[in-house]
């Protein structure tokens, strides 16, 4: 039963990926563009230089973020014992972006991707650092006031306040910049998949892939904590240092993502629920690839409808997730199952 | 008992809230226990008396105040958690949310301290599985969720992940809270069946005295003054520990039949004759009345049976009164006219 999904699922992962490539402001037959995918040398020129500048990279980032971001949300949700958890819920992505605000600030610079282009790959690694630490920072924070409010509820609204706090800090820093900068910086918030090529791209993904594999490595870990914390201990987990790997790698990937993509939102929380939905199952070692594929097929369709096929005009992703993510979130409050699964 | 060693022995135990800090609270102690192999222990004593905290200190999930644990003869201190999950499995009051959790999912958890670093399990932890289902009597419930299950079926689930766990000590905080009557008995009878069985050692709190006294093999009794008394049944009634912790307002201990009175005895008095089962439910009733059954009263009670039928024959001294149910029994006995 589980195979036919994934192969339903891969197939549709194929399709995705030809339609997000294919479709634009430029039509591509699809025909062409696996010609173009297997034997580049035989096509329409501009054809290959879209395909391979533009459509490849950004299907790519689609990909990885699709991964990353669906993989950090279901960590959080076990960490938490949270079904409404997520990198965008609980602040990690606002403090993502304060990390990202505060390398600009002190390069004296924007906090634009045009800018973190110029700084070329070491820049990308700053960038990537100063997420990713900003991502942790407001996770050990709320990981510190989990520990000691046990109320679900309370541990939300802690995290959005302090989610709040952080963008207010951005706030107040782009109050005294000046109006090319906050246009900069609001195209950012929109989040793009659109301009992560080349060196950043590879950096991209190694960052995203080492997160994962920290993720699939802690597979076991993280089903201990599905008990609680007092039970994972009693079977023998040190819960502090499961802890640790869990904030490390769902920082890397909110983190690492956040700094070039912009703060995505929804698909954190909702790629884990439809994932265990479709799966039946709460078992890490089968969730967090489940989370991969359904997280990629997702992001793919998001962006696939973020470009208005037949049209030039090409909608913030952001927009698009909140579309797709909302209803799945209210899915999860009012229906059937009510808050059950995590 | 002979020269067996402990699988648990604490010396000196003091337990408390918040050690190490200002904030220091000290519950009970110093407290000298064992545990022994196949042994079912009952830890009693009213709310709030640290029971919890006694099971969580020795469990290694609190640190103790002061004084020393061991673990088959080794500190608990030094023991890394990992070691401590293959000699103590535990279950606890915390409640499982997990609603995606399926049941045989839950159970294999138990095997977490033995499987590899993917949690794959090998036929050696399918087989102590499949023992864990077997022996609570879960097999039926395997594919089901975790809140589709009632508080009983729960607490057999949470039973067998700590079975699957396979340790020689099991220690549950509170198993019998939340269940009904039969559940709680079931759950009492299986757990002192799988002390005798396996030889595993199993620490329990609860509340259940009736059900304590007729399973324990030790019961410790805890009072509210952080004291604690630990030996037989029937040693702890004897030496009148039990009629000291549990005797309150409207509440006496009575160790001449082992049970709770609830009732203050009125002054009227009233003897009961008859046999079986009949006789003794009317004792029964008469007591919750309020009346003092002895065979020295005046007013006389006689039970009788014939024929299938029963009826109640009462002499109050000069009158002589026939009923043939007890509540009309009991009605009579309420008319002011008739005492």
């Amino acid at each position: 039963m589980n195979k036919i999904k994934i192969l339903v699922l891969l197939s549709l992962l194929v399709m995705a990926f030809l339609l997000d490539v294919a479709l634009g402001s430029v039509h591509i037959p699809v025909k062409e563009v696996v010609r173009i995918l297997f034997r580049p040398d035989a096509a329409n020129e501009s054809w290959i230089y879209i395909i391979e500048k533009i459509r490849l990279p950004k299907a790519m980032t689609a990909i990885i973020v699709g991964c990353g971001l669906s993989v950090s949300g279901l960590q959080m949700q076990t960490l938490f014992r949270n079904p409404l958890a997520g990198p965008s819920v609980l602040g990690i992505t606002a403090g993502a972006s304060l990390g990202v605000a505060l390398v600009m600030l002190s390069a004296g610079s924007i906090t634009s991707l045009y800018t973190i282009r110029e700084l070329g790959i070491s820049g990308s690694w700053l960038v990537i650092a100063a997420s990713s630490i900003g991502a942790a920072l407001i996770m050990v924070v709320i990981v510190s006031i989990s520990s000691s409010l046990k109320d679900n509820v309370i541990v939300l609204i802690v995290g959005v306040m302090i989610g709040n706090i952080t963008l207010s800090v951005i706030s107040i820093w782009q109050y005294f910049s000046s109006p090319e900068l906050i246009k900069d910086y609001l195209m950012w918030t929109f989040g793009s998949l659109g301009g992560v090529t080349g060196n950043q791209l590879l950096i991209l993904a190694i960052v995203v892939s080492t997160g994962l594999l920290i993720s699939f490595f802690s597979s076991k870990l993280l089903d201990a904590l599905l008990l609680g914390d007092n039970y994972a201990r009693s079977m023998g987990l040190t819960v502090q240092h499961a802890r640790l790997l869990i904030v490390l790698s769902t920082s890397v990937l909110a983190g690492g993502i956040t700094a070039f993509c912009g703060p995505i939102g929804f698909i954190g929380i909702a790629v884990p629920h439809l994932s265990r939905a479709l799966f039946h199952t709460s078992s890490h070692r089968i969730l967090i690839p489940a989370c991969c594929l359904v997280g990629t097929v997702l992001m793919l369709i998001c962006d696939i409808v973020a470009q208005l096929p037949g049209s030039q005009t090409v909608l913030p992703i952001n927009v698009i997730t909140a579309l797709v993510g909302s209803p799945v979130v209210i899915w999860i409050i009012a229906g059937p199952n009510k808050l059950r699964g995590f | 008992m002979e020269k067996q060693q402990a699988i648990l022995h604490t010396t000196a135990l003091t337990i408390g809230y918040h050690p190490g800090t200002s904030h220091l609270k000290v519950i009970a102690g110093p407290l000298n226990l064992s545990l022994y192999a196949g042994q079912l222990i009952c830890l009693l004593g009213p709310n709030g008396c640290g029971k919890s905290t006694l099971l969580r200190t020795v469990s290694g999930l609190q640190k103790a105040v002061s004084g020393n644990i061991q673990l088959e003869g080794k500190d608990l201190k030094g023991l890394k958690p990992a070691d401590i999950a293959r000699q103590i499995s535990l279950v606890l009051t915390d409640n499982v949310r997990s609603g995606n959790l399926d049941v045989y999912s839950l159970i294999s958890l138990g095997r977490y301290p033995y499987s590899g670093w993917l949690g794959i399990l090998n036929q050696t932890d399918k087989t102590a599985i499949d023992y864990a289902i077997d022996a609570t009597g879960t097999a039926a419930f395997l594919n089901r969720k975790m809140d589709s299950l009632s508080d009983g079926e729960c607490q057999k689930v949470m039973l067998a992940r700590a079975i699957a766990q396979d340790t020689p000590l099991i220690i549950l905080d509170e198993p019998t809270a939340h269940l009904d009557l039969p559940s709680r008995i079931q759950l009492m009878r299986l757990l002192h069946q799988l002390a005798k069985e396996t030889g595993k050692a199993i620490l329990i709190s609860t509340h259940e005295l009736d059900l304590a006294l007729q399973v324990a093999d030790q019961i410790w009794l805890m009072d509210s003054g952080g004291h604690l008394a630990a030996g037989l049944p029937e040693e702890l009634i004897l030496d009148g520990s039990f009629q000291q912790a549990f005797d309150k307002d409207g509440l006496s201990f009575d160790a001449a039949t082992g049970t709770f009175h609830i009732h203050h005895p009125r002054k009227e008095e009233l003897s009961v004759t008859g046999e079986g089962t009949a006789a003794f439910w009317t004792r029964k009733a008469l007591i919750r009345k309020g009346y003092a059954v002895t065979p020295a009263a005046v007013r006389r009670i006689t039970v009788s049976e014939e024929g299938g039928l029963m009826f109640w024959l009462l002499d109050t001294g000069g009158d002589k009164l026939s009923f043939n149910t007890l509540s009309s029994l009991l009605h009579a006995l309420d008319q002011p006219g008739i005492t």
